[in-house]
């Protein structure tokens, strides 16, 4: 208990101390701040990706690809596969007897970022009419569905926003056909907001396919058993060569590469800002002590003991930290949450814009990095303002 | 440069605080050797950009097809030198999909498009004869550990044989390799022969991906593509020509603005060393105002004592600065290794180097001038006095 007192008093000097030392102690919150701010927003962005692929699809949805192939854009499904993989029994009906299946064709096509003009690879999808049931998250939130056998396209919100000429009413030329913009819907944020979609048979003829991409469908059975019942029955057909994956299995895959990256710069970005900031911080903390010498000495000389004195510059190093980690990532909570970035997903080879999302793990991930350099830059200072025999340290004058 | 042994003991007059300072200028300019590296990575594909090629595409999307009959068509266009063509192959190897880009191409069209590719004679000819034939990057063959005369097993995501399979299998004949490391990055890959590709596939029979022209002028390049296209016009299969820089620049674009992602990144590094380093140099330079004023005592002028603070502040940043981008370049070769050709070479260019200099210079002037110019105007026997 006297010892915790001991802590408490010195450790309250020290605090009273601060604003005499702001120059250093801003060299602290700002060194650490600088680099939580990066770690964070860096991170968000992976986040943000990672969230907008996996809250694509629902377990009880399935996807269905030539086997072999891990894209929709390398896939292709002939009209009677499809027809014969909509007609499985482990997909599921609507009211009327109809399979809840939606043969979907994928191409891409070139359109600029708004305020550029390079082509960008963005995903044009289309869809079966099935595909609007299958699909309850989709809501028109400005003008309305295409029609079926016109050429009319709606855009997904987020590519409306990211790239030229996608707003309600417009018209854009693919391929030797013109299409008129007609609505701009949501799926709750996920992948197919970067999506164009239209009416898969008018595509078709557009583009001049003559089969599809991939058959999405509702499950009968929407749990694990389920999948696992229609990839046998799939299996089982040797007129089939396809593969079922379910929706969100599907979708984490198409995540690997571009979430791998941004994880390595972000982490080793901020590792060596962290080495950085910890030489700030250890130089920070000595001329803090060496400042004090006399007041430390004198302490020690009327009994302090050296341990409360090593605690109280802990304490000091690591509430400056937790201060710069505050800073840090609110900075980048205020300049990053909810901003939008679209880039090329090197699986699909097309298009996928996301938002940054500062999660909270994410703040306190800041925060326990904060912490660790504090604790490194506080260490070895304290030990040395400890150790000093109290004489050579008196002598000073 | 008499002044070097002064500007010496003064910078190192406490030891560890200044060792400390140095470690973290040392670790930002790391920092920036290393991310500038990366910037050029994904911008190399311009800077290796030949402005006498052009690309042709299809004119909606890149992922669409054009007739292989374009070929003869293409050469007839004056101002045409050659003409090569290549089919994305969709590899997957070892379960990876896109493990690395393979090109069906005709061998001798495209390498002589590519002379920057090297390959030994007699492999290049064997490549030209055997029809199952393929050529590798030296890069993806130490990855992977494949020796010429091998078998190469490959899968497609996209081009079925006659019989349904998507496992093909080459011969491997060849190594392509660089020496320039921006074009280095473009030999992280596998050329197949298309005789047999085209014959054994099932479907897209005499049809191709993009076409790489050389036109005899990089004068002519507008001209030329406006001529490729026009030819095309109207047709089922339009196209769309530019110039190769043009068309590498679109694609680093599609990835986004890395450009400006680093430079964000490389402001917050930079901003906090300015805070931390102009800090410690202010806090020195108070401690030593009794000694500047001793030197002002011995006739040493405004102006040199001045120099000599902004000296120590240089000193400090060369130094420091002058580690750092040895440091990065020294992580360049292990990086390289442990990326295993996924990524391009990274490599620090002259570009990165004055940068670096430019950066080191604005800092010195940040860090040192206010104390240099407090430390002139000083008055002797105020800051003897302690004033």
């Amino acid at each position: 208990m006297a010892w915790l007192n001991q802590v408490a008093q010195i450790t309250l000097i020290n605090l009273q101390n601060v604003p005499r030392r702001l120059g250093t102690s801003l060299v602290i919150v700002v060194g650490i701040g600088g680099v939580v701010g990066v770690l964070v927003s860096v991170l968000a962005m992976g986040e943000g990706f990672r969230h907008t692929l996996a809250s694509t699809g629902r377990s009880s949805r399935v996807i269905m690809l030539r086997a072999g192939s891990d894209a929709e854009l390398s896939s292709g499904v002939a009209r009677e596969q499809a027809t014969l993989l909509a007609g499985l029994p482990g997909v599921a009906r609507d009211g009327e007897g109809r399979p809840l299946a939606s043969a979907e064709l994928v191409v891409m096509v070139d359109l600029p970022r708004k305020g550029q003009a390079d082509p960008n690879n963005v995903p044009f999808r289309g869809v079966q009419p099935a595909a609007f049931t299958i699909r309850d998250e989709v809501g028109v939130v400005e003008g309305r569905r295409f029609q079926r056998g016109v050429r009319e396209v709606m855009v997904g919100r987020k590519a409306s926003r990211q790239f030229a000429g996608l707003d309600v009413g417009s018209r854009i030329a693919f391929r030797d056909s013109d299409w008129t913009v007609v609505g701009i819907f949501v799926t709750g944020g996920d992948v197919h907001e970067s999506e164009i979609w239209a009416d898969a048979e008018v595509a078709m003829s557009a583009f001049r396919r003559t089969g599809f991409q991939s058959v999405t469908a509702t499950l009968a059975d929407g749990s694990a058993a389920g999948v696992a019942g229609l990839k046998e029955a799939v299996s089982r057909d040797p007129r089939l060569s396809i593969s079922v994956l379910s929706e969100p299995e599907y979708y984490a895959r198409q995540a690997t590469i571009l979430s791998r990256l941004i994880g390595v710069l972000g982490y080793s970005v901020a590792a060596f800002m962290a080495v950085g900031a910890t030489f700030g911080a250890l130089n920070c903390m000595y001329s803090a002590i060496a400042s004090r010498q006399v007041e430390i000495a004198t302490l020690r000389a009327i009994g302090f003991s050296g341990a409360p004195v090593v605690a109280s510059v802990m304490i000091e190093a690591l509430l400056l930290a937790l201060v710069g980690g505050a800073v840090g990532g609110g900075l980048a909570y205020l300049y990053c949450d909810g901003a939008s970035l679209s880039t090329l997903n090197f699986n699909t080879f097309s298009q996928v814009a996301f938002d940054f999302r500062v999660t909270r793990g994410l703040l306190a991930r800041g925060l326990l990095w904060a912490l660790l350099i504090g604790a490194a830059g506080g260490l070895l200072p304290a030990i040395r303002a400890a150790r000093q025999p109290v004489t050579v340290a008196l002598r000073i004058y | 440069m008499k002044y070097l042994p002064l500007l010496w003991a003064q910078l190192f007059r406490k030891r560890t605080r200044t060792i400390l300072t140095l470690l973290s200028v040392l670790i930002a300019f790391l920092l920036f050797g290393l991310l500038h590296a990366v910037q050029t990575a994904f911008e190399s594909g311009a800077d290796a950009a030949d402005a006498r090629r052009l690309l042709t595409t299809a004119r909606y999307s890149i992922i669409e097809p054009l007739p292989m009959s374009y070929l003869a068509r293409i050469e007839r266009v004056p101002g045409v030198a050659g003409v090569a063509f290549a089919d994305w192959f969709g590899a997957k190897y070892q379960n990876e999909s896109n493990a690395f880009p393979v090109f069906a191409v005709d061998p001798a069209r495209y390498l002589d498009m590519y002379p920057e590719f090297a390959i030994a004679p007699e492999q290049r000819e064997a490549f030209g004869k055997t029809r199952t034939g393929a050529v590798a990057g030296q890069r993806l063959a130490d990855r992977y550990g494949w020796k010429v005369g091998q078998k190469l097993p490959i899968s497609s995501e996209i081009h079925t044989k006659a019989d349904g399979s998507l496992n093909w299998e080459f011969d491997l004949v060849g190594l392509i390799d660089a020496e320039d490391p921006a074009v280095r990055g473009n030999t992280d890959v596998v050329l197949i022969n298309v005789a047999h590709f085209d014959e054994a596939r099932q479907f897209g029979k005499g049809k191709t991906g993009w076409y790489v022209v050389r036109v005899v002028e990089s004068e002519q390049a507008r001209a030329v593509s406006s001529a490729i296209d026009t030819l095309f016009m109207n047709s089922p299969d339009e196209t769309k020509t530019a110039p190769e820089k043009e068309f590498a620049i679109g694609f680093a674009k599609q990835i986004g603005d890395v450009g400006a992602l680093v430079t964000r990144i490389l402001i917050a590094v930079f901003f906090t060393i300015l805070l931390l380093t102009g800090n410690t140099m202010a806090q020195s330079i108070r401690e030593r105002i009794p000694e500047l004023a001793i030197l002002k005592t011995l006739g040493f002028s405004d102006r040199a004592v001045t120099a000599l603070v902004l000296g120590e502040a240089a000193l400090l940043l060369v130094l420091g600065g002058g580690l750092g981008m040895t440091a990065a370049l020294g992580l360049m070769p292990l990086l390289n290794g442990a990326t295993g050709g996924r990524f391009p070479p990274l490599f620090v260019d002259g570009s990165s180097w004055l940068l670096a200099a430019l950066i080191a210079a604005g800092l010195t002037v940040a860090i040192g001038l206010p104390p240099a110019v407090r430390v002139g105007r000083l008055r002797i026997v105020d800051a003897l006095a302690g004033r």
